[in-house]
């Protein structure tokens, strides 16, 4: 991992709040983390712990209302995004960073052809010409591999598969060469075998194009063989970061844990039985103001309920939320 | 009639289902889906047999061909020493009590203007003549059994969370007290550690109540933890059909072993040093499925017989289904060889 490496991304303190007619719903808590040039960095947790929401958050995707980004700054290229105006930010979604979306199926438009779709990020951002847009659309279906590009940049959606509908999703993403690319559970409504081809391209072109990627997923599994480092959401907060092999090897924060012995491996024997995570996950209808893990948490203790646990840096880039576990790291 | 303890519970064979394409301006049939194309199991009683297979072959069309809520196009559906294949709808129904489902999405598969207690009382209502106060006392055994809270009995489904609906949804299916049980997908719609509950709920009562599931699933690992035998299906046919630790640990069929490898591992260490393969293009079209084996065109060890003709599914090993080339005798020993070395290599 690119340790040293200069931050492309930094998010400071990102709070967003939705308001609804039931009250109001906190899902993104005091989110900090940045993102290293080149750098794959997995962020996982359950629906509804804020992952999403986070993204979209950061790049003003958030229809407002009901969302409020209350606080925070993220700053990409010297400016705080957060903080520019729609149209600068415009320039950014689509030409400097990308998104690929999760569903396929609903994020391209059926009514245009998909050499269409390639083309408007190039002709919007670049400026280029029908001309020149369409060479480069072909050229990107031929990176993505996709097999007779030059002829299916006239098809419409519904005539690629699913999987090749992602390839072309991260075709449109790459268009403008961005430097990070956010991709938010690419791979999820894909088949094992579509989304190991998947994961393979993903990672060619990363190293092919040196960007940076954040991947979001609840699959452990798919993080474990690609990321470079991990983040772990729950509750709208950041529970635990580590690089990838520590935070499986070494898992701090008590939800990590638990996380890590629910999924069943295939590679292991059958154990008698599964273990599970009792309760629910929680929805936050206020500031957290302790530990929101705490409920099914098997080590909870009372100060768990007092205050909310800051991240406690535990070395070696890994830090997690959890009072129990920094005693027990300081006591040896 | 008398039936031996050992017979199996379920017993498919050669099962199709079909659906016609009409095309044209007279809605001629032109050509037909071929869903589920000669598939034959067996489950044990008290067994899970897993069913896995991708999006698209056929493997939950089997499940629901397998309680006949289609009517099939061939083949013979055995269940409990009762041959169903041909029985009309309403002498279906009376067989329904033993023959239950689990559907994949809690949330279209609940009405959402029944109470939770209306919604597992409905089976009681059509099939038993039990008094008001009886059903009142099963509908809250079910739902203790499942692990709802039976205050919630008036509530609506939209006030319980996935893991919980899921829950309602196999309280429905209990309330019969059923022998055969098809998952169709149980927990894809739920999040991981939710999906560990509703598992571990499916084998507790499976052992209190000694249920039989056909449990269709798209995640391995979880179906390597569940079933005791697993059935892979491609393109509506079923590849190779196996004893679960057999069947993870050698596999035989190539796409099983593409399968298998394409699991993510949740263990970065293991990740970064296992031998993957990567299958290159999509599944065919089942309408125009091709020549020979269904598996051919993606096959990293195909050979030219593969490709003229289709292989049988036989026992290779005792309990050890197959249908592939390479486990017969269509090919020369020489060509075998050549392509179990390209899929070593691969």
């Amino acid at each position: 991992m690119p340790n040293g490496a200069q931050a492309v991304l930094d998010v400071q303190g990102l709070t967003t709040v939705f308001k609804t007619r039931g009250g109001e719903v906190h899902a993104v808590n005091d989110v900090s983390f940045d993102l290293k040039a080149g750098e794959l960095l997995g962020v996982v947790g359950e629906s509804g712990s804020g992952k999403s929401v986070t993204m979209m958050s950061l790049l003003g995707l958030l229809p407002s209302p009901p969302a409020d980004v209350r606080a925070g700054t993220v700053t990409f290229e010297g400016q705080d995004l957060l903080d520019v105006s729609d149209d600068d930010l415009r320039r950014v979604r689509g030409g400097r960073i990308g998104f690929v979306f999760q569903d396929p199926m609903t994020s391209l438009n059926p009514v245009f052809t998909v050499g269409y779709q390639i083309m408007e990020p190039l002709r919007t951002h670049m400026g280029l010409t029908k001309q020149a847009a369409r060479a480069r659309a072909q050229e990107l279906l031929e990176l993505v591999g996709i097999p007779g590009a030059a002829q299916r940049l006239s098809d419409y959606p519904h005539q690629f598969s699913g999987g090749m509908r992602q390839r072309v999703m991260i075709a449109i993403a790459l268009a403008c060469d961005p430097k990070v690319l956010i991709a938010d559970e690419p791979t999820t409504a894909l088949d094992v075998t579509i989304q190991a081809q998947i994961i393979e391209l993903m990672k060619e072109l990363r190293d092919k194009l040196g960007m940076a990627v954040i991947w979001i997923t609840h699959d452990l599994g798919v993080i474990a063989g690609i990321a470079d480092r991990v983040m772990v959401m729950y509750g709208g907060q950041v529970v635990e970061q580590a690089p990838v092999k520590e935070l499986f090897q070494n898992p701090q924060h008590p939800y990590t844990r638990a996380l890590l012995t629910t999924i069943p491996k295939i590679s292991e024997e059958r154990a008698r039985r599964l273990t599970i995570i009792e309760g629910q996950p929680p929805i936050l209808s206020a500031a957290p103001t302790a530990c929101s893990f705490r409920d099914r948490c098997d080590v909870a203790e009372p100060r768990c309920a007092q205050a909310n646990p800051p991240r406690y840096d535990f070395g070696a880039g890994h830090d997690a939320a959890c009072f129990v576990a920094k005693d027990a790291h300081d006591a040896g | 009639m008398m039936l031996d303890d050992n017979s199996p519970l379920v017993r498919i064979r050669d099962l199709q289902m079909h659906f016609p394409i009409y095309s044209g301006l007279f809605r001629r049939q032109t050509g037909a889906v071929k869903a589920v194309d000669g598939v034959s199991f067996d489950i044990q009683r008290g067994e899970t047999l897993g069913l896995v297979g991708e999006s698209g072959c056929g493997k939950s069309t089997c499940g629901r061909a397998v309680l006949r809520l289609y009517d099939i196009t061939g083949g013979t559906v055995e269940i409990d020493g009762v041959e169903i294949s041909q029985t009309s709808q309403s002498d279906l129904r009376e067989m329904r009590p033993t023959m239950q489902m689990v559907f994949q999405d809690p949330q279209a598969s609940l009405n959402p203007r029944m109470t939770v207690e209306a919604i597992i009382r409905e089976p009681l209502d059509e099939h038993t003549k039990l008094s008001k106060d009886e059903k009142a006392a099963k509908v809250a055994e079910l739902m203790d059994a499942v692990g709802l809270n039976r205050a919630f009995a008036k509530r609506y489904p939209h006030a319980f969370s996935g893991g919980q609906r899921q829950r309602i949804g196999i309280a429905r299916a209990l309330a019969l007290n059923p022998k055969f049980i098809v998952c169709d997908e149980p927990i894809a719609a739920l999040d991981v550690s939710i999906q560990a509950q509703v598992v571990n709920l499916l084998e507790d009562l499976q052992e209190q109540f000694g249920l039989t599931y056909l449990f269709i699933s798209h995640d391995l690992s979880m179906v390597r933890h569940i079933a005791n035998r697993i059935a892979v299906m491609y393109l509506g046919k079923v590849v190779e059909l196996a004893p679960r630790g057999p069947l993870y640990d050698v596999p035989l069929h190539p796409y099983t072993r593409a399968l298998l490898s394409a699991v993510p591992e949740p263990d970065p260490s293991k990740a970064q040093t296992r031998q993957r393969v990567v299958l290159q293009g999509d599944v065919p079209s089942p309408a125009k499925p091709p020549q020979g084996c269904n598996f051919c065109t993606r096959c990293p060890a195909v050979m030219d017989v593969c490709k003229r003709i289709d292989p049988t599914f036989q026992e290779v090993e005792p309990g050890r289904f197959v249908a592939c080339h390479l486990y017969e005798n269509h090919a020369s020993e020489t060509e075998k060889a050549e392509a179990h070395a390209k899929q070593q290599g691969s």
